[in-house]
């Protein structure tokens, strides 16, 4: 029943917050394949004149991508899998059974998502080199296991919300075939839950990759992911490409560092491409957003 | 000896959430307390050990009076976490109520604001900060810019914030707007209509009903932003707090009470947030 009138507001005002959005990805996508002669010249704004790959190339050898790739994939799909396993059980526990204290220990849950990152940043640094596992993927893994990996109070309520509304009657009609509890939340409840998991996998999966400071302090300079190699780009080019014989070519410009950048989020973007409805949709369908 | 079904069943849970509270005791308990305590005390590492000194409030005089960095680094981040979450939560309830409408391409927006939850992180954010990806228009060209930058310090200092941060504001939203969509989606459309026929405007409309009936969705919106900022890898205190850990005169203790300072502050922001925000009594 709006107007037309109404409706062309509201489309301009959302296409210009959408420009704002992508202002700053499109800016990256044209001037990582801008030479340094486009860069320089001002008359070239958006379209370079010509296409090179160039940059692409030194921050591949710069970012040591073929190295630093791997292990971002590794470092962040192992602790997501052991997250999404790992907080559905607690969540199991809490929203199927009754124990003493259970109000406490849910209230522990929340409170933990209201520390910073950089309160415990030194203790676990000096806990983990007392146990000689600095500079190993187990600093992010054994938290993970343990339902104290990145933002694990939001995945537990997200898992007790959404088996809290599950019905009780289908663990009580397999008790009664002679399943345990463990059967019942292997057989029953995690096939059933398969929307909770996809988000708890794929959230944890970005927020795992995106992380630098906690895990930039504890994987030391023994591992490097891909956006730590990103943060070190400026020194690490330098130390590469001495700018010494003081020709344009080695030194460093923003096309190179765009594309870099770029080469750090393409994994993100391609995953957000192909499961962009889990990613949106699923933060409604789970429940979280309400009891 | 036998327990009782319902001893058993207690027991079963205790197994299931076991992990966390392991977890909890070793990885966030433990470092939570022993960093507060580390704050008090002064380290010497020795060829026998380590061995500690209470030390007082030693380190937390210094961190005010004698360290020139911290105290700037500090109150700059605390600043842009108290400006940038109410900036963002306007700004997410708004496109959350513009989505709300009846559009062929919403999912298409949807999808849109959402992107930078992916993609945010601190190394490529600060990329794109240094190499002006971040910045659509120079605001100063522009006379509402200077406008205010004419104004006093402590008034203009809030609306020059918000125009040279724009992108991050819209970044940081991603979450917030689909959580106050849902929050909108929530409510029956019918109360609109009612209130339109009783005779209700679209402004009174948003101040007295939708306002109030997303309200318990602007308190979690809210804490989440904070913590979210507050968590964030740039923030300019995260630098005294990582680069301090081995000060030869101070190891390790001096860093943690600069982060025991910053998670007080912190968490005096999100208590004032709840005591704004706070559902009213006898009215849930």
């Amino acid at each position: 029943m709006k107007s037309i009138g109404v409706k062309f507001i509201l489309y301009f005002i959302l296409i210009s917050i959408g420009y704002a959005y992508l202002y700053p990805l499109l800016y990256m996508f044209t001037t990582s394949f801008m030479t340094v002669e486009d860069l320089v010249n001002p008359t070239v704004s958006w379209l370079p004149t010509r296409i090179t790959f160039e940059n692409f190339k030194k921050s591949w050898t710069v970012l040591e991508a073929s190295k630093t790739l791997l292990n971002s994939v590794y470092l962040s799909v192992i602790p997501s899998v052991l997250q999404a396993l790992v907080t559905a059980l607690i969540a199991y526990g809490l929203s199927r059974f009754n124990f003493p204290l259970k109000r406490l220990w849910l209230f522990l849950i929340l409170a933990t998502f209201l520390i910073p990152t950089q309160v415990t940043i030194v203790t676990k640094y000096m806990l983990f080199s007392r146990l000689r596992l600095v500079g190993t993927p187990l600093v992010s893994f054994l938290p993970a296991v343990t339902g104290q990996g990145i933002r694990s109070s939001i995945f537990i309520l997200l898992y007790y919300n959404f088996f809290n509304m599950l019905p009780k009657t289908f663990d009580e009609a397999a008790e009664l075939d002679g399943a345990n509890s463990f059967q019942i939340f292997r057989r029953i409840m995690l096939p059933l839950s398969l929307p909770a998991i996809v988000t708890t996998f794929i959230f944890s999966l970005v927020w795992y990759w995106n992380e630098t400071l906690l895990t930039g302090m504890l994987l030391g300079n023994e591992i490097k992911t891909l956006p730590l190699a990103l943060r070190d780009f400026v020194v690490r080019f330098a130390l590469m490409f001495p700018a010494a014989d003081g020709s344009a070519a080695n030194r460093i410009n923003e096309g190179i560092r765009m594309s870099a950048t770029l080469m750090t989020i393409l994994p993100l973007l391609i995953i957000y491409l192909i499961l962009q409805r889990q990613f949106v949709e699923s933060l409604e369908r789970t429940g979280i957003t309400g009891e | 000896m036998r327990l009782s079904k319902g001893k058993r069943k207690a027991l079963t849970g205790y197994l299931y959430i076991m992990p966390w509270i392991i977890g909890f005791a070793v990885f966030t308990a433990y470092p939570f307390f022993y960093s507060l305590y580390l704050s008090f005390f002064d380290l010497d590492f020795t060829v026998f050990g380590i061995s500690s000194t209470f030390a007082g409030l030693k380190h937390y005089l210094y961190a005010f009076r004698v360290d020139t960095n911290f105290p700037i680094q500090f109150w700059n981040t605390l600043l842009s976490v108290g400006l940038s979450t109410p900036l963002i939560l306007i700004f997410s309830l708004v496109a959350a109520i513009l989505l709300n409408n009846k559009l062929k391409a919403r999912s298409f927006f949807r999808l849109l604001y959402f992107l930078p939850v992916v993609i945010i992180s601190g190394p490529v954010i600060s990329e794109l900060v240094v190499n002006n990806a971040a910045q659509i228009v120079d605001p100063r060209r522009y006379f509402i810019y200077n406008f205010f930058a004419a104004l006093p310090g402590t008034v203009s200092y809030p609306f020059l914030y918000m125009f040279n941060n724009l992108i991050l504001i819209l970044w940081f939203s991603g979450v917030q707007i689909i959580f106050f969509l849902a929050g909108l989606q929530k409510i029956n459309g019918s109360i609109y209509e009612a209130a339109k026929i009783d005779g209700a405007n679209s402004w009174i409309i948003f101040w007295k009903m939708t306002l109030p009936l997303v309200k318990p969705f602007l308190l979690v919106n809210a804490i989440y932003t904070i913590v979210d900022l507050a968590s964030f890898a740039n923030n300019p205190v995260n630098t005294s707090i990582t680069q301090r850990m081995f000060d030869v005169d101070k190891p390790y203790s001096y860093s943690a009470a600069l982060s025991w300072i910053y998670f007080v502050s912190i968490m005096v922001l999100i208590g004032v947030t709840f005591l704004l925000l706070r559902p009213k009594e006898g009215t849930r």
